[in-house]
């Protein structure tokens, strides 16, 4: 998927990926993060 | 100084039911779809004694070891323990009967009112308790007050309903008209955490030698938030747990780390025994009301009880080396520093292969790794996965990367150096620590050396900061053990 020029929001998971590490790399892909949040659901 | 050790453990449950209403989830999910969701909660909770027969209870009260868990096919609630016992060598499994009378009896400030029909029956459940004598107890529980009484001020003064059977049978007050920190659920959940806390600790001192006197420091790694309206989470809980055991010699404070909360407080435990400034500290956590009925849903859904019923609580005596006990290795701890990242690579290699390398130990010179303990089958019915699992398979698949195993050895190495999670989802409950009864009964009977003891912290859910946390420590046969 080509990520340029498009608008995310990355909802992170603490147990799997965290928000920070997602948009590290939809940031490197062009993409614009518009929200970010990392939750716990334990 | 020899590095300190854990001397003493405790771990109890309390069956809490008619709680599960208050925690927060559930809260809100009557609040949006009524009486239905509420008659669903109660069609799928527990009785008493399913709650003391589910293995993984009897696991976390030290009935069983977590291995026999591999042992009984999933659901584990279609497989309770025969002759189950509510009592074992950390604890005990408590009836909401009897903590409701513990709710009484940490009660300072008389916000729990009883009921006269119900309140004898909830002063014989508690009668024996270690905490007051009968005299003490009867004058807080008895007479009790008329169900009028209680009705009118649940409905004119912001007094919340307690119940028990299918009843109110008493109500808890708020104790300020305009202070969001002192209405009746939030003084509820503290007054829980209290008692909870206070009954393991209180656990905690009958296994240790000496008695509450000789405590010297008390640190809670409660999760909830006592204060009023100008200092919330203020604290500290710590003293308040400690008086109602009769700590008197102790002061005491508390530690605040989300889930990882008990590690951190048994690393400040463990350098203030070896700094020398105190001799017995005791580490104590009670249980969290918040956190009942969380994953209600996924249960109901997949016609499984409400697993989160009971409140978990934890305490831990931390003293000078006996020469004989395992010892909490100083030079171990791993740490999650501020500049670490938050990928689980990142924390696991911080908390993990730092802390290894520093000692000069490999990731297979460790027997046993404990994780967080969150019980899979209360996390997997409603999508959250296999916690400890998932912390297993990335520590195996950093041995692999390490070349230490084959990438084939890691579904060996996740079963002779992990377990099954049996711990409530509590947050700060099942952060590794309730494997300590366990690891010293295995360490000192020459099934392992050591272990490793590691929880996450989700600092990112106070939305103060994106960071995780993240704390572990070796505990490691006493050298002088022969």
């Amino acid at each position: 998927m080509d990520f340029r020029g498009k608008r995310v929001v990355i909802f992170g998971e603490r147990d799997g990926v965290p928000a920070p590490a997602i948009a590290a790399c939809l940031t490197a892909a062009g993409a614009e993060v518009i929200y970010s949040v990392t939750e716990c659901f334990v | 100084m020899a590095d300190p050790i854990v001397k003493a453990t405790a771990c109890v449950l309390v069956h809490a039911p008619s709680f599960v209403r208050y925690g927060s989830k559930p809260t809100r999910e009557i609040a949006g779809g009524g009486e239905p969701v509420l008659a669903s909660i109660e069609a799928h909770l527990r009785s008493f004694d399913q709650a003391v027969a589910y293995p993984p209870n009897q696991v976390f009260i030290g009935n069983l070891h977590p291995d026999r868990l591999n042992d009984i096919d999933p659901p584990w609630t279609d497989h309770p323990i025969e002759g189950a016992s509510p009592s074992g060598p950390f604890g005990e499994i408590v009836s909401e009967r009897t903590f409701i009378g513990l709710l009484k009896a940490a009660d300072e400030f008389d916000l729990v009112w009883l009921d006269t029909e119900t309140a004898p029956g909830f002063l014989e459940a508690v009668e024996g308790s270690p905490f007051q004598n009968r005299t003490d107890l009867e004058k807080r529980i008895l007479p009790g007050i008329a169900i009028e009484r209680i009705l009118e001020k649940i409905a004119t003064q912001g007094s919340l309903p307690l119940y028990h059977a299918g009843r109110i049978i008493g109500c808890i007050h708020r104790h300020h008209d305009q202070d969001e920190s002192l209405t009746a659920p939030i003084l509820l959940e503290n007054l829980m955490t209290k008692a909870s806390g206070a009954l393991a600790l209180q656990h905690l001192l009958t296994h240790a030698d000496g008695t509450a006197e000789d405590i010297d420091f008390v640190l809670s790694c409660s999760e909830e938030a006592v204060g009023d309206r100008y200092n919330r989470g203020g604290g500290s809980i710590a003293k308040a747990i400690g008086e109602m055991c009769g700590c008197i010699h102790a002061t005491g404070c508390d530690i605040k780390a989300f889930c990882v909360g008990p590690v951190y407080a048994i690393l400040h435990a463990a350098s203030l025994i070896k700094a020398g400034v105190f001799k017995r500290v005791a580490v104590v956590g009670g249980g969290c009301l918040a956190k009942l009925g969380m994953k209600f849903k996924g249960h109901v859904a997949h016609n499984l009880p409400i697993l989160e019923d009971v409140l978990g609580a934890i305490a831990f005596l931390v003293t000078e080396d006996d020469g004989e006990t395992p010892i909490i290795r100083l030079d171990s701890i791993g740490r999650h520093t501020i500049g670490s990242g938050s990928s689980q690579q990142q924390i696991m290699e911080a908390l993990v292969l730092n802390p290894l390398d520093r000692i000069g130990k490999k990731v297979t010179d460790i027997d046993r790794y404990a994780t967080e303990l969150h019980n899979p089958e209360v996390t997997v019915p409603s999508g959250s996965g296999n916690v400890p699992l998932n912390n297993y398979r990335m520590i195996a698949a950093l041995a692999v990367l390490r070349k230490e195993i084959d990438r084939s050895g890691i579904d060996a190495f996740v079963a002779s150096r992990g377990m099954p999670g049996f711990a409530p989802t509590q947050g700060h409950i099942p952060a590794a620590v309730p494997f300590l009864g366990h690891a010293i009964g295995d360490i000192k009977a020459g099934k392992i050396e050591n272990a490793m003891f590691l929880a996450k912290g989700s600092l990112f859910l106070g939305r103060m900061s994106q960071l995780s946390d993240g704390l572990s420590f070796l505990l490691e046969k006493n050298p002088r053990a022969r």
